[in-house]
């Protein structure tokens, strides 16, 4: 198989042996030559000693998402080594550590084996077991390079950035890659048929996951209040705010924090520390999962009656209960949209990428303050754990926040009397005070039933009346939430629909079956509840297959359930077996689809 | 309950406090529980407290979860803010409100049910953060809303209405806050407003987690022979062991005290409580005596009561933690916002 710049590279090793820095390091290298990359992890819910993987798509087309093949495997882990060799697509290659004898069983004809003594050249140059193991896999780095002809200038820059303020292991870094680089030129025709070569498609870009970039994201919001009970795969969202804070939230002339993060006793608790902050007018958050939202259920009903913001960002994992803990779906959607008990109702945003998880931070804490409501942002493992590459982030410094209908000190002294939750402006959204500003602004926050001046009821009508406006205030959320992100023909009578995580995999679909000849429409919401434009946008079709990564089509239920969306144009492409979903899946979904009848 | 409801006007001779405010400026709407509720000499006792401090209503957060003790900050001070949460998570909703705004002092009250078991853990927690509240246990042993339940609080041997007596270990919240660092502990009787006020004054003054312990009989479901948390039996094995005078900055320690028996505590605020110990051997500013102590006076079936254990050294939470004078709530997006240019710096690690 000969291919520039469209390979995928899977790297086998064991969890806790410093392979995530080398593996880093080969695919921050591509990317510097100016190609795509996506890198993904498949890891297990494990700290020391079990099977992982790194997979490193180069992708000169620019694609997002997984792609369902190995090229090259680098099978470091001799416990998957036999399933390692079985997933290589005929016509690959194999690199292993040929110290030890291979087993002769273990065999293929249809791919090329590359046997590099990595043990014994790192045993013989460097001391230390850690050491050791650390430099085996710099080493591989070295020899997948020169079979691949990545470029070791790059290299060599990168480990001098990474270790500039430790010069000494910039040295034996570059040896370590030497071995491997060299013992591969010796040996073998490099670079292979397949390989790298440098190109200028990555300019303006980064690399990011979008747990880093939606803590970035939450401290660039202005958020002062984190609360948050640590849950994979959504614990690094905290670390990256945490870090960030660290570095640009410190009073420099006191040195005290302009930030509060508070690991809760449970998510229980997060949840209602996020409610008090936001009480009391912070913008507060709390990152978390499946489980975590099961849990928080009581207060986000709370919160939806008593109209108190909250940001919660939920990084989706498989269920149900504790299911595969690192691994992805999109498995949380209806428990999200109906969170509690009672009739209540959510906002959700529905980042595609990292940058999403950016910019929908300042959003989801606008809505939140604007609709007075709790708003779930929901990302997945896949979004929030994987490197993902994304145009250079932005940030707009004529930004200001919508603190959304406060009333202030100023305003409270010329009013007769504040009344909480009447609706003065027709649009469902009452005016709010915040705790302490002015003795007229005093209220009475509870979950128990109220009228829409705030007072205790048991009443029917006031009772209904508060209920029944909280409808009105869904509707305005409708023209206030991101519209979806749409691509449209006439032509074409049938479309796609996703949301999130299904982007990239949908989107290199689109371009595959327009290769067999279907065309396609493409709609991507990017929110809950649906915009008029993905009502209309249904409407237009005669079949809409919905991809989405769960088992019981809970999207199609929504759009079903919120727009009376005709559920027999809609059509499931279900993927949930743990994996990021990949355009295979969704090319072959749509053609089989087509075959049995469902004409495009 | 009574239906009538109150007058808002206030004759003109009554009492102002240094904010020209009259104690009917504290009050609340009417009660709706049970005549006789113990919860309700509180709710007046907080209204005394809080208006000889000279709180400014709208300056004071009441926080709640769900039970009857939490039903009663619609009780008091209609002035200030609100909060009647879910049950058994006052404690995190408290914590949130005080991360973002620590200028406002907060009052959280709460029951045996709330707080011992559904709340058990967030109770726990607030208690380890030391966050700066008055934390209040209207302790009756039973669930008054669904009808005489045993709470967690309910002593072994404690007969109900109905039914088989209590077997089960009681949680005192006093030894457990105690144990697990509170840095102000009291315990007391609705029906001992003396002691009660300025208990609940030092409560309130105190910077860090002040607990107080509050015996209130549930005058429907647990006031009948054979309960330990009646009228009756608290009045009989009620003890006082250290009570105390509560000292406002612009006032002088006027009344004479017996050397030895009387130990003036400052608090961080300028106030100053002074503490009466009625046991001579008693001292609450050791955590392992006091301790002992409790747990003696308890097992012989006494109800300790006054002024347990006071710790006016340890950080609170934002301390602890290192954080901004200004309420977090209140610093301008401005400072918040490293802007675009850095936003373009940092992102040199990423590629």
């Amino acid at each position: 198989m000969a291919s520039v710049n469209d390979v995928v590279i899977k790297i086998a090793t064991v969890n806790g042996t410093g392979s995530a820095s080398a593996n880093g390091l080969l695919r921050k290298s591509i990317f510097r030559m100016g190609v795509p990359v996506v890198g993904k992890n498949y890891f297990p819910s494990n700290i020391q000693g079990l099977p992982t993987w790194y997979e490193i798509r180069v992708t000169g087309a620019g694609y997002q998402s997984r792609s369902n093949r190995v090229d090259v495997m680098v099978a470091m882990n001799a416990q998957t080594y036999a399933r390692d060799m079985a997933e290589v697509e005929p016509g690959g290659w194999l690199i292993y550590d040929s110290t030890w004898p291979r087993n002769s069983l273990l065999n293929r004809d249809d791919i090329a084996i590359v046997g590099i003594p990595f043990s014994k050249m790192c045993n013989e140059n460097f001391d230390g077991a850690r050491a050791r193991i650390l430099m085996k896999n710099i080493a591989y780095v070295g020899a997948v390079a020169a079979l691949l002809d990545v470029d070791l200038d790059v290299i060599t820059t990168l480990l001098e950035e990474t270790f500039a303020a430790k010069k000494q292991l910039i040295e034996s870094n570059l040896k370590a890659i030497r071995l491997g680089y060299d013992y591969a030129t010796e040996h073998f025709n490099c670079p292979l048929p397949m390989r790298v070569e440098a190109m200028d498609a990555t300019k303006g870009h980064i690399v990011i996951d979008g747990n880093t970039a939606a803590g970035l994201g939450c401290m660039y919001a202005g958020a002062t209040v984190g609360a948050w009970y640590p849950i994979t795969p959504s614990t690094s969202l905290m670390d990256a705010f945490r870090t960030f804070c660290a570095r640009y939230r410190i009073d420099p002339e006191t040195g005290k924090r302009t930030f509060c993060i508070i690991q809760a006793e449970d998510e229980l608790s997060a949840i209602g520390m996020v409610l008090g902050a936001s009480w009391q007018g912070a913008r507060s958050f709390t990152p978390t999962s499946g489980p975590g939202i099961s849990l928080m259920s009581e207060f986000i009903g709370f919160a939806y009656y008593a109209e108190i913001p909250a940001v919660i960002y939920d990084v989706q994992r498989t269920g149900p209960s504790t299911g595969m803990p690192t691994r992805t779906q999109q498995c949380d959607l209806l428990s999200c949209a109906y969170a509690s008990h009672g009739d209540t109702k959510h906002v959700l945003l529905f980042p595609g990428d990292p940058a999403e998880c950016f910019y929908m931070a300042p959003l989801a804490f606008d809505l939140a303050e604007r609709l007075q409501t709790p708003i779930m942002v929901l990302t997945d493992l896949d979004i929030g754990m994987n490197d993902w590459m994304v145009p250079e982030l932005e940030w707009d410094d004529s930004y200001v926040p919508d603190r959304g209908k406060v009333l202030g000190a100023e305003e409270l002294e010329k009013m007769e009397k504040f009344y909480r939750y009447l609706d003065v402006d027709g649009d469902g959204i009452p005016y709010r005070t915040l705790p302490g500003v002015h003795p007229k602004g005093a209220y009475f926050t509870r979950g128990s039933g109220h009228t829409k001046y705030g007072a205790y009821t048991e009443d029917s009508a006031e009772y209904q009346e508060v209920l029944d406006r909280l409808l009105v205030k869904w509707e305005t959320a409708r023209t206030m939430v991101p519209e979806a992100d749409i691509r449209y023909s006439k032509f074409n009578k049938a479309a796609i629909l996703t949301l999130g995580s299904g982007d990239g995999a949908c989107k290199e679909a689109l371009d595959r079956l327009e290769k067999k000849k279907v065309g396609l429409n493409y709609c991507r919401v990017r929110a809950f509840p649906f915009t008029d434009v993905v009502r209309d946008f249904i409407d237009k079709h005669e079949v809409v297959y919905v991809v989405e990564q769960n088992r019981d089509a809970q999207l199609r239920t929504l759009l079903i359930n919120d727009i009376n969306a005709d559920q027999n144009k809609l059509v499931s492409l279900l993927h949930y077996n743990g994996m990021p979903i990949n355009a295979g899946f969704v090319v072959d979904g749509v053609l089989d689809a087509i075959a049995k009848g469902q004409a495009a | 309950m009574t239906y009538i409801a109150k007058p808002k006007i206030s004759h003109p001779s009554l009492k102002k406090n240094d904010l020209g405010l009259t104690k009917r400026d504290y009050e609340g709407a009417v009660s709706t529980l049970c005549a006789g509720c113990g919860h309700d000499s509180i709710t007046a006792a907080l209204i005394q407290a809080v208006y000889e401090l000279n709180v400014e209503p709208h300056m004071l957060a009441k926080m709640s979860g769900i039970g009857c003790s939490s039903k009663t900050p619609a009780y008091f001070v209609s002035q200030a803010h609100g909060f009647n949460s879910v049950h058994g998570r006052m404690p995190s909703v408290t914590t949130g409100a005080n991360a973002a705004n620590r200028d406002m002092t907060y009052i959280g009250v709460s029951g045996d049910g709330d707080s011992l078991s559904i709340g058990v853990g967030q109770f726990v927690h607030a208690i380890r953060r030391n966050l700066n509240m008055c934390y209040l246990i209207e302790n009756n042993g039973v669930y008054g809303l669904t009808k005489g339940q045993f709470s967690a609080s309910a002593d072994i041997g404690s007969k109900p209405k109905k039914g088989m007596p209590n077997q089960q270990e009681p949680i005192d919240p006093a030894s457990t806050a105690l144990a697990l660092g509170a840095t102000y502990i009291a315990r007391s009787f609705s029906g001992d407003k003396e002691q009660l006020v300025p208990l609940l004054k030092g409560a309130i003054m105190h910077k860090g987690f002040a607990l107080v312990d509050i015996i209130s009989p549930c005058v429907t479901f647990n006031d009948h022979e054979g309960s330990t948390k009646s009228y009756a039996h608290t009045r009989e094995f009620y003890h006082h062991v250290a009570n105390i005078d509560y000292i406002h900055p612009s006032d002088e320690i006027k009344a004479s005290y017996d050397e030895g028996d009387a130990m003036p505590v400052h608090l961080h605020g300028g106030d100053t409580i002074v503490l009466r110990k009625l046991d001579r051997e008693y001292d609450p500013t050791s955590r392992a005596a006091a301790f002992a102590y409790l747990r003696e006076r308890f097992n012989a079936g006494e109800v300790t009561t006054g002024l347990l254990y006071v710790n006016e050294n340890r950080e609170e939470m934002h301390e602890l933690m290192g954080n901004v004078d200004t309420p977090l709530a209140r610093l301008p997006f401005d400072i918040l916002n490293p802007g675009s240019a850095e936003l373009k710096k940092l992102q040199s690690r990423y590629r």
